[in-house]
């Protein structure tokens, strides 16, 4: 991520060039351009250059006019769109992405996650099979081709080493994004925050008075093995593995000089480099317990099966009720809440008015903004009195009718969808039944990711279209999404690709992507024999979405 | 396109028209490109029959010549030559400037798709109301919001806002590009002028509230807050509104006299806990928990006082409750505690109630340290008989184990637990005792 520090810029020498790398947004040319101007008046001349990254937007360049200083700064781009944070998972790092999209209704970005996409089939295209779901997707898609087009012959005739692509849009699936992570490299993300591939562990995990910054990746051993397991196994397999490495270190006690000089020049680095990685994932597995013994995550993970099975819902909303009354943590209840109205298709209006006054209570009467933010985005609505009018026909409505008649559906509807969660986890059997304990040490289906409560849809939706080559036999549940799919298959193409590059798939999160449905996803490849690569234009979580959609920093 | 090769060639290599000029930091193929799709599509303009037919009105008022085509001046002498009449007046003609002027002539697709490059594209020439919403509807089509705005840039700066507006407001997409965009510029006017215009009243209110946000000082922000009040809110949000400016009024006198007796030094509470922050702009819960923490005794008639508090704003019996607990608990004023959950009832009997659960309780008493004689009288209160046994071995509220284990005639369970005491201690001895009871039936 770009961090440009925009804090008092005082030099302590004269710097004559000042170069700023930023984002394309008009707070930062304002900050820009309020120090070139403090500069003219203080008679200081220096050269300025501002590079935006991902690129320039229109909307910056009007700005510096504006104000005045266009043409004293000199604007380059960074076309940075792609961050490779591991071997199968890349990220265009746009965090803003989901609100500026998902909330305002703003497809700035969307030039840039089809420039990321344009950037992969160049180099591994064509791509024989396209799917898709969403409105953003479809857009994407549309832009996509047009670009394709446009650069033809870049990759026409070429052998496609990517069989099949698939998008989608966060908000098909918002309650994955939401639940609780419990496999390890999802914990890890909500508990210490993962960022750009890497970690800061502090000292309660590092038992020393320093922290330590961690790269997760596919090259640390330790965590490789670990990552997708769901937390139960991770202890156990670590202490194992802490036994074994002590069984190795001990073997030296036994040896000649030889053997040792062997032991040291050969073995003894790796030895100690694992034994450094065992110790900060032992101590990360530590926190981690301490931390949600202390918040009793037992209970809360009940609360949340239970919402997504549909049974105790008013037990579940009373421990909501307490959560919130107890000021345990603004991101929390609102998640929590956000995950009853997803489940239940918007909160009873009694329920909405309790809970809202008492979070405004708790936690700041300013949030009434992030209640009309969720609302907006369909994170957190209402039940409305008989069934609510689709967006098409508020618009007629408040043409046709009385302005007053349109009130009701205000604006609100056109970006937000109707959830029908429950209809939708039948039909595609996300809640498996269970008969006796649901095996986590050898999962047999992807909801071992959130315990064997739930498979998360968005991975479902992937299984059951990749299975079917189409969407046939889906409808029912497109319907229930009340979004536009697509699918496009080029047998011209597919014949060109290999049987190998046919099992691998590009899945592309419009929005962001959760570590769980990224473990979800690899169980699948090992199943069915695909490999997946992930393309998200951000890595997130539930606290991030939360975040974002809050009005005030919390 | 059914041109011929040889129509191609003409046109690339005829000179009739101006050069082109491109961005330095084109490299020659996208030049190339560009220059091939430039000159393709002035077919458009040269075949194109022109928009408007001139009416050419002579002296004795016949109209004379129908069509001229641009940069073609035969016509008009030639229409000139027809005419019998003697006098000349000033001829209706184009204005000179008006004459194409094909280096910076793009049709919508083409502007839409220099914008999307990031080419610095001149919108002027898009001045009529129905070019600029083709240029807009052609922006739409290519789904790419930077695009969208810059089109809207454009539209805001050369058309009134009522027509703007007016436009906007059955298209939906374009729409909401504006309203981020106004937002992110700050353009607060505009924006309440649109949401004003689209009778989006809620959408207003909250926009103008959100303003609040920026202003720091606490006076200035009451102020402010207060002419929120009788905004277009829904009838619960004016409710929270109203709420919002009382209990901020409150914590600036609050925290005016607060800092007043702090620094005076007189009061013992403030002496004892010295205040670690500010009163002002925090939630509801917080004030209320600061206000039993440093005013709890205070009658109802001050602005400080818990009772008034939750007077005002009609606090839920649980929620002032729990956070009573939670402010004289970490005070270890047990008697307080005691006071909260003691009743009377008719008979002049106290009891002990909680509108939150007992087990609730226990948990805040132990996060504060409160000793085990304390815990373990509420303990005993809690209904729920598993609840209860966990949490009494939990936090080793010894003689409520045992009770209960000997109301369960639970024998087992007793037997475990006589080797978590101390040996020798009363409780073991007590444990020996109910053993060895020939009165209970135990039932394991």
């Amino acid at each position: 991520m770009f961090v440009m520090w925009f804090t008092s810029l005082h030099f302590r020498k004269f710097t004559p060039r000042l170069c700023f790398l930023v984002r394309p947004r008009i707070k930062n040319m304002r900050y820009v351009a309020g120090l070139v101007n403090a500069d003219k008046l203080a008679g200081r001349t220096r050269k300025y250059k501002v590079i935006f990254s991902p690129q320039k937007f229109h909307a910056c360049e009007m700005v510096l006019e504006e104000e005045g200083v266009y043409g004293d700064v000199s604007c380059d781009e960074w076309a940075f769109s792609l961050l490779p944070l591991d071997v199968d998972l890349l990220s265009m790092e746009l965090p803003e992405f989901f609100r500026d999209y998902f909330l305002e209704g703003d497809q700035r970005w969307i030039n840039t996650a089809v420039q990321a996409l344009h950037l992969l089939s160049t180099l591994y295209g064509p791509f024989p099979n396209c799917y898709g779901i969403g409105r953003c997707t479809k857009m994407s898609y549309e832009l996509w081709r047009k670009l394709e087009e446009e650069e033809d012959g870049e990759t026409k005739g070429r052998r496609p080493e990517i069989g099949h692509l698939f998008l989608l849009d966060r908000d098909v699936d918002f309650v994955t994004a939401l639940c609780s992570q419990v496999v390890y490299e999802g914990l890890v993300d909500d508990t210490f925050r993962i960022k750009c591939g890497s970690v800061d562990f502090g000292p309660e995990v590092t038992s020393s008075d320093r922290s330590l910054k961690v790269l997760l990746n596919a090259e640390d051993k330790v965590f490789n093995e670990i990552r997708n397991e769901h937390f139960s196994n991770v202890f156990g397999f670590l202490s194992q593995k802490a036994r074994n490495l002590q069984a190795q270190y001990d073997r030296r006690r036994g040896m000649d000089i030889k053997q040792m000089k062997n032991f040291v020049s050969q073995e003894l680095k790796g030895l100690k480099q694992e034994h450094r990685l065992l110790s900060v994932h032992i101590g990360a597995c530590e926190s981690i317990m301490k931390k949600k013994t202390k918040q009793d995550f037992q209970e809360l993970i009940k609360t949340e099966h239970a919402l997504l099975e549909g049974f105790n819902i008013r037990e579940s909303t009373s421990y909501i009720e307490e959560h919130i009354d107890r000021q345990v943590s603004p991101i929390e209840s609102l998640r929590l809440m956000c995950l009853l109205s997803l489940t239940e298709n918007g909160l009873i209006p009694k329920d909405y008015r309790s809970l809202k006054t008492q979070y405004l209570q708790s936690y700041g009467p300013e949030h009434l903004l992030t209640f009309s933010n969720l609302r907006r985005a369909g994170l957190l609505t209402e039940q409305a009195p008989g069934d609510t009018l689709t967006a098409v026909e508020s618009k007629v409505s408040k043409l046709v009718t009385d302005k007053a008649a349109g009130k009701i559906t205000d604006a609100f509807s056109s970006l937000a969808k109707r959830s029908n969660f429950r209809a939708i986890s039948k039909k595609l059997n996300l809640i498996p039944r269970v008969d006796g304990e649901y095996d986590l040490k050898v999962p047999r289906d992807m909801a071992y990711v959130f315990s064997g409560a739930y498979v998360p849809l968005s991975c479902r939706l992937i299984e059951q279209v990749l299975e079917r080559r189409s969407w046939q036999g889906l409808d029912e549940v497109v319907r229930l999404l009340n979004c536009s799919e697509l699918a496009f298959t080029d047998m011209t193409k597919e014949d060109k690709a290999s049987s190998e590059s046919l099992r691998l798939i590009l899945v592309v999160f419009l929005g962001g992507c959760t570590f769980s449905e990224i473990s979800a996803l690899r169980f699948l490849g090992r199943e069915k024999g695909y490999r997946f690569i992930f393309l998200t234009t951000a890595v997130t979580n539930s606290a991030r979405l939360m975040e974002a959609m809050s009005e005030v920093k919390a | 396109m059914n041109r011929t090769k040889g129509d191609e060639e003409e046109y690339w290599n005829s000179s009739k028209f101006k050069a082109f000029t491109f961005d330095d930091e084109d490299d020659e193929l996208s030049q190339l490109k560009e220059s091939k799709r430039a000159v393709n599509s002035l077919r458009d303009f040269v075949d194109d029959e022109d928009d408007d037919d001139l009416e050419r009105v002579s002296w004795s008022g016949e109209p004379v010549g129908s069509k001229t085509r641009p940069g073609s001046f035969q016509s008009l002498s030639d229409a000139l030559s027809d005419i019998p009449a003697k006098s000349y007046a000033p001829e209706l003609g184009r204005p000179k400037g008006e004459y194409r002027d094909y280096s910076n002539d793009w049709s919508p697709s083409d502007t839409v798709w220099r914008l999307r490059k990031g080419k610095v594209c001149s919108l002027e020439r898009f001045r009529s109301l129905q070019d600029k919403l083709r240029l807009l509807e052609e922006a739409v089509s290519v789904h790419d919001g930077n695009v969208i705005t810059a089109v809207l840039i454009f539209l805001k700066r050369t058309l009134s806002k009522e027509i703007l507006f007016r436009e906007l407001e059955v298209r939906q997409v374009a729409l909401r590009h504006l309203i981020h965009f106004l937002k992110e510029i700050g353009d607060q006017k505009l924006l309440l002028d649109l949401f004003r215009f689209l009778d989006r009243t809620e959408e207003l209110a909250l926009s103008h509230y959100r303003e609040h946000l920026n202003i720091q000082d606490p006076e200035k922000r009451k102020e402010f807050l207060k002419t929120c009040i009788g905004l277009p809110f829904s009838a619960e949000d004016s409710a929270h509104i109203q709420d919002h400016y009382t209990l901020l009024e409150r914590q600036i006198i609050i925290e005016a006299n607060d800092r007043h007796l702090e620094s005076a030094g007189q009061t013992e509470i403030f002496r004892k806990h010295p205040r670690k922050a500010s009163i002002l702009n925090m939630p509801l819960v917080t004030t209320l928990f600061y206000s039993c923490f440093y005013h709890y005794t205070e009658a109802e008639g001050t602005f400080s006082s818990p009772v008034n508090l939750k007077k005002t704003f009609k606090i839920p019996d649980k929620q002032y409750v729990l956070t009573a607990l939670a402010a004289r608990a970490k005070l270890r004023a047990w008697h307080d505690v005691d006071a909260l959950f003691t009743t009377k009832n008719w008979l002049g009997y106290t009891k002990k109630r909680a509108p939150i659960g007992f087990h609730r309780v226990v948990e805040i008493l132990h996060k504060n340290s409160a000793p085990v004689q304390i815990l373990q009288e509420y303990v005993n209160l809690v209904e729920d008989v598993d609840t209860k046994l966990n949490l009494a071995t939990k936090f080793k509220c010894h003689d409520v184990v045992i009770d209960t284990c000997r109301d369960l005639k639970d024998r087992q369970q007793l037997l475990a637990y006589r080797s978590k005491v101390d040996k020798g201690s009363a409780e073991e001895e007590k444990i020996d005792a109910i053993l060895n009871s020939s009165q209970i039936r135990w039932k394991n």
